[in-house]
């Protein structure tokens, strides 16, 4: 069943975090002295121009990519590898296409030596979390952008992660859905009471979600700054035409305008 | 909304499932003519004993043919020739699947693997199995064996090869979200690997069980004294030339059954793959 830890984990510390790769035998730093603590059960928006390496901190917590500098940290782990207690949601076209809706939900707790009845029990309740029982049995190509989403989303529950990372998971859908699945994210949030650091390029989709909005410079991304969102939860879709809403929009606006033209103005080292 | 999506999938797959009366008689109506034009062609050209260059008067007539065939599969003799080849055909294809499929993972997946395993393959490749037919004799103590073996050779490098592309084919964000999910390496290769390459490898499958027919034909009328291959180049040298009709269209239609059968076993692996109609169906 779906059920909230007794106590509360997913304390992400990220400290002095660089990231640097070689690409055509150039060095790239896609991420400079980036620091960000969470507390557990947070939910922060990562928000910054396109190219500003906030994937790369992102993948940086997952484990899928090594620190060049810093440290990673969560509840008190440096992160090595990847690992199940840090799930990742991918912008799209992550559900395993031979495996049916339940099998993929499944999957972690199959890997984790769960045997099938508890494992289909556990798949189906957070299936019904995000709304989606009855398409069980169907496979993910079978489903619209937006439900597979849902399927990621109850995939990486299923787990009970310390932090669920979430990489732009409804840039591919229509604006619409878009709206629709913010809400259910939120709604699902409530329940879980995951950590959540959710990287995005969409200020309202980070001021209407999150407790936090770090937004970041161009590349090499750092934090330029971290703003508490403090609109009153749990927050219907009209939050967005209020006037706190508004000024924190203008806001972030600026910040975000002067950055992205500082990575138009500059050549990318 | 849910419901809603489910309604229009399904009313979709009903659509494209059910082509409605009148449309359905047309295509096989349409194929089934042109196999009778075929035929009436084949007739004339061989009543009239045409001579244009291409010659027809020692080639037997479709109703030569018929009853070629009838007396052929009244007699036992022939059916021993049909398993003789059909025994070949599955050992080779199913060692070549093995062998195959298992290199092919494992070349795709691990570069240590393609360094050291799949430089042989590659000199080995151009030469057609064909080729090998009198250093096979040589190796293998029977006949059978060395059939077997041109079989296997024909059908092993399109089923490895598609193998190794369907592996290197596979989206690396599937890797990254198993891993993520809590999977290990064994659990990555079983999950994600095999399953992400089985379109591939049963597109090689369906090729190798094409190319394996090619050999096992050649090899028999080279060096076999059993076989389909073998009893068609007999007829031509003992002047039975209807008989050559009768093995070829036999090799014709078991070769057809054969990529039959691999294409439904496929279908049946891959239960998640859409099924493509084409328009006018």
């Amino acid at each position: 069943m779906v059920v909230a830890p007794d106590r509360p984990t997913g304390r992400i510390e990220i400290t002095d975090l660089g990231v640097a790769f070689s690409r055509d035998d150039r060095r790239v730093e896609a991420v400079r002295r980036f620091t960000l603590m969470t507390t557990p059960g947070e939910f922060v928006a990562l928000l910054g121009p396109s190219g500003c390496g906030k994937t790369t901190v992102l993948n940086a917590v997952a484990g899928f990519v090594q620190p060049t500098v810093g440290r990673v940290v969560v509840d008190g782990e440096p992160v090595r590898e990847p690992g199940a207690d840090r799930g990742v949601v991918f912008q799209q076209h992550s559900l395993f296409p031979w495996k049916t809706v339940l099998a993929n939900v499944e999957f972690g707790l199959k890997m984790r030596g769960i045997g099938p009845t508890e494992r289909s029990a556990q798949a189906r309740s957070y299936l019904n979390l995000v709304g989606l029982a009855g398409f069980e049995r169907a496979y993910p190509g079978e489903l619209s952008g937006g439900m597979q989403q849902r399927v990621g989303i109850a995939r990486v529950l299923v787990n009970r992660p310390r932090v669920m990372l979430m990489d732009e998971p409804f840039g591919a859908v229509d604006a619409q859905t878009r709206l629709a699945m913010q809400e259910l994210l939120l709604g699902v949030w409530r329940e879980v009471k995951t950590t959540v650091l959710f990287v995005t390029h969409d200020i309202d989709e980070a001021i209407f979600l999150a407790d936090r909005v770090a937004v970041m410079t161009a590349r090499p991304g750092q934090i330029r700054d971290l703003m508490p969102v403090k609109l009153p939860r749990p927050r219907p879709a009209e939050v967005i035409t209020t006037p706190e809403f508004m000024a924190l929009k203008a806001r972030v606006l600026a910040q975000v305008r002067e950055e992205s033209g500082r990575a138009w103005v500059e050549p990318r080292p | 909304m849910a419901t809603a999506q489910l309604v229009r999938a399904t009313a979709a797959r009903a659509a494209a499932a059910a082509p409605l009366g009148l449309t359905s008689w047309r295509r096989p109506a349409l194929r089934a003519l042109s196999i009778g034009l075929f035929l009436l062609a084949w007739h004339a050209a061989t009543l009239w004993d045409l001579d244009f260059y291409v010659r027809f008067q020692n080639i037997p007539s479709p109703g030569d043919v018929l009853a070629e065939a009838i007396e052929l599969f009244s007699s036992w003799s022939f059916y021993g020739h049909i398993l003789a080849s059909l025994e070949r055909i599955w050992l080779g294809f199913a060692i070549a699947t093995v062998l195959g499929v298992a290199l092919g993972l494992l070349i795709g997946w691990f570069a240590f693997a393609e360094d050291t395993l799949l430089p042989p393959i590659e000199l080995f490749r151009p030469i057609p199995a064909v080729a090998w037919v009198p250093i096979s004799i040589m190796l293998w103590p029977t006949e059978r064996s060395s059939i077997v073996f041109i079989t296997t050779l024909g059908a092993f490098f399109p089923i490895v090869l598609n193998t190794i592309h369907g592996v290197e084919g596979i989206d690396r964000q599937l890797v990254r979200a198993a891993t993520s999910l809590g999977a290990g390496r064994a659990a990555i290769f079983r999950e994600v690997v095999l399953p992400g390459a089985l379109p591939s490898i049963v597109t090689g499958l369906s090729v190798g069980m094409g190319v394996s027919w090619i050999c096992l034909i050649s090899a028999e009328m080279i060096s076999g004294q059993f076989g389909v291959g073998y009893f068609t180049w007999v007829a031509y040298g003992i002047v039975k030339y209807a008989q050559i009709v009768v093995g070829m269209l036999t090799i014709g239609v078991l070769g057809m059954l054969s990529s039959l059968v691999v294409r439904l076993v496929g279908a049946r692996c891959m239960p998640w793959l859409p099924r493509r109609e084409k328009d006018g169906a």
